[in-house]
C-alpha cells in the first residue's frame, strides 16, 4: 500500500463515477454517481495526509464530507421539486428551468 | 498482510461501485453505494484515519444512503420494489471514463518521488480537534453557516406550494386571491 496505489484506486473510483454520470438518465442515479466521485476525492485527501504527514488532509476530508451532505440535501430537494412539477425525474425531460 | 488487505478492500470498492453505475434497479444501486462507502471507511481505517472512518460510516452510510433511499422511493412512478434506472448507451461513458483513468494513471506513474517514504506520525482525533478550532477555525465556522444555509434552502425549495397560503392573501386588493376572498369576508 503506497501513495500511488491509493491514488490509482481513487482515480479508478472517479472514472467509474464519470461512466455512471454519462450513462444514467435518472436524476437520483446521477446523484449517486456524484457521491462516488466525491468519495474518490476524499480518498486522495486521506492518502496524502497518511503518506506525507500533516493533519490538513484529514481536516479537508471532513470538510468535504460536510459539504457533500449539504449538496445531497439541496439536490434531493431539487429532485422532489422536479418530480412535483413534471411527474418524472428523467434528465432529458428537464431541459429548462421554468415550469 | 497490509498489501493483501488493501487488495481486498480495493476489489470490494471497485466491484460495488460498478454495481452502483450498472444496476438495473435504482434501490439496488443505492444499497451498493452503501457497500462502497463502507469499504471506503475500511480504507480510511487502514490509512490511520480512525476518526474519519467513524464519520464516514455514521454520516454517509447512516445518513446519506437513507436520504437517497427516501429520494428514490418518493420520486418513483410505479408501485413495487423495482425502480427502473433507465441507463443510456454505455459507449460514451466507457470512452470518457476510460480515457480519464488512462490519462491520470499515466500522470501518477510519471510523477517522480511519489512513493518516497516520509515518516509520518499518527494523527489522533485530538490533533484533528486542535486543527478544527485552531488554524482552520474560520473554515470550520463558515462550514457551519453553509450547512445551515443548505438546510434552509432545501426546505424552501421542496416546500409544497400552496396557493391558498396566508402569505398570498396579504397581497394587494387587485390580486386574484384577495378578490376571491373579499366577498366571503363580506358575507360572514
Amino acid at each position: 500500500m503506497t501513495l500511488s496505489t491509493c491514488l490509482l484506486l481513487a482515480t479508478a473510483l472517479f472514472s467509474v463515477g464519470i461512466y455512471g454520470l454519462l450513462t444514467r438518465r435518472q436524476v437520483m442515479a446521477v446523484l449517486l454517481c456524484v457521491e462516488l466521485m466525491a468519495n474518490a476525492a476524499n480518498i486522495c485527501f486521506v492518502a496524502f495526509s497518511r503518506f506525507r504527514g500533516g493533519v490538513t488532509g484529514q481536516v479537508f476530508a471532513s470538510f468535504s464530507i460536510a459539504i457533500t451532505v449539504a449538496e445531497v440535501a439541496v439536490g434531493l430537494a431539487i429532485v422532489i421539486l422536479l418530480y412535483r412539477t413534471r411527474g418524472d425525474t428523467r434528465l432529458d425531460l428537464a431541459s429548462e428551468m421554468k415550469e | 498482510m497490509d498489501a493483501v488487505g488493501f487488495a481486498i478492500v480495493a476489489l470490494c470498492m471497485l466491484v460495488s461501485a460498478s454495481y452502483v453505475v450498472r444496476a438495473a434497479n435504482l434501490i439496488h444501486a443505492v444499497l451498493w453505494l452503501g457497500v462502497t462507502l463502507l469499504t471506503t471507511a475500511a480504507l480510511y481505517a487502514m490509512l490511520g484515519a480512525s476518526f474519519l472512518a467513524g464519520v464516514q460510516a455514521l454520516v454517509y452510510v447512516g445518513g446519506v444512503v437513507t436520504l437517497m433511499i427516501f429520494g428514490v422511493m418518493i420520486t418513483r412512478k410505479h408501485d413495487g420494489l423495482v425502480v427502473p434506472a433507465d441507463s443510456g448507451s454505455p459507449a460514451r461513458g466507457a470512452l470518457v471514463g476510460g480515457s480519464f483513468f488512462a490519462l491520470v494513471a499515466v500522470a501518477i506513474r510519471a510523477t517522480p518521488g511519489l512513493d518516497v517514504d516520509v515518516a509520518a506520525k499518527a494523527i489522533t482525533p485530538a490533533d484533528l480537534g486542535r486543527a478544527f478550532l485552531g488554524d482552520q477555525v474560520l473554515a470550520f465556522e463558515t462550514l457551519s453557516v453553509l450547512l445551515l444555509g443548505a438546510m434552509v434552502g432545501a426546505i424552501v425549495i421542496a416546500r409544497r406550494h400552496d396557493p391558498g397560503a396566508p402569505r398570498r392573501a396579504l397581497g394587494s386588493r387587485s390580486s386574484p386571491v384577495a378578490a376571491r376572498t373579499a366577498p366571503e369576508e363580506a358575507r360572514s
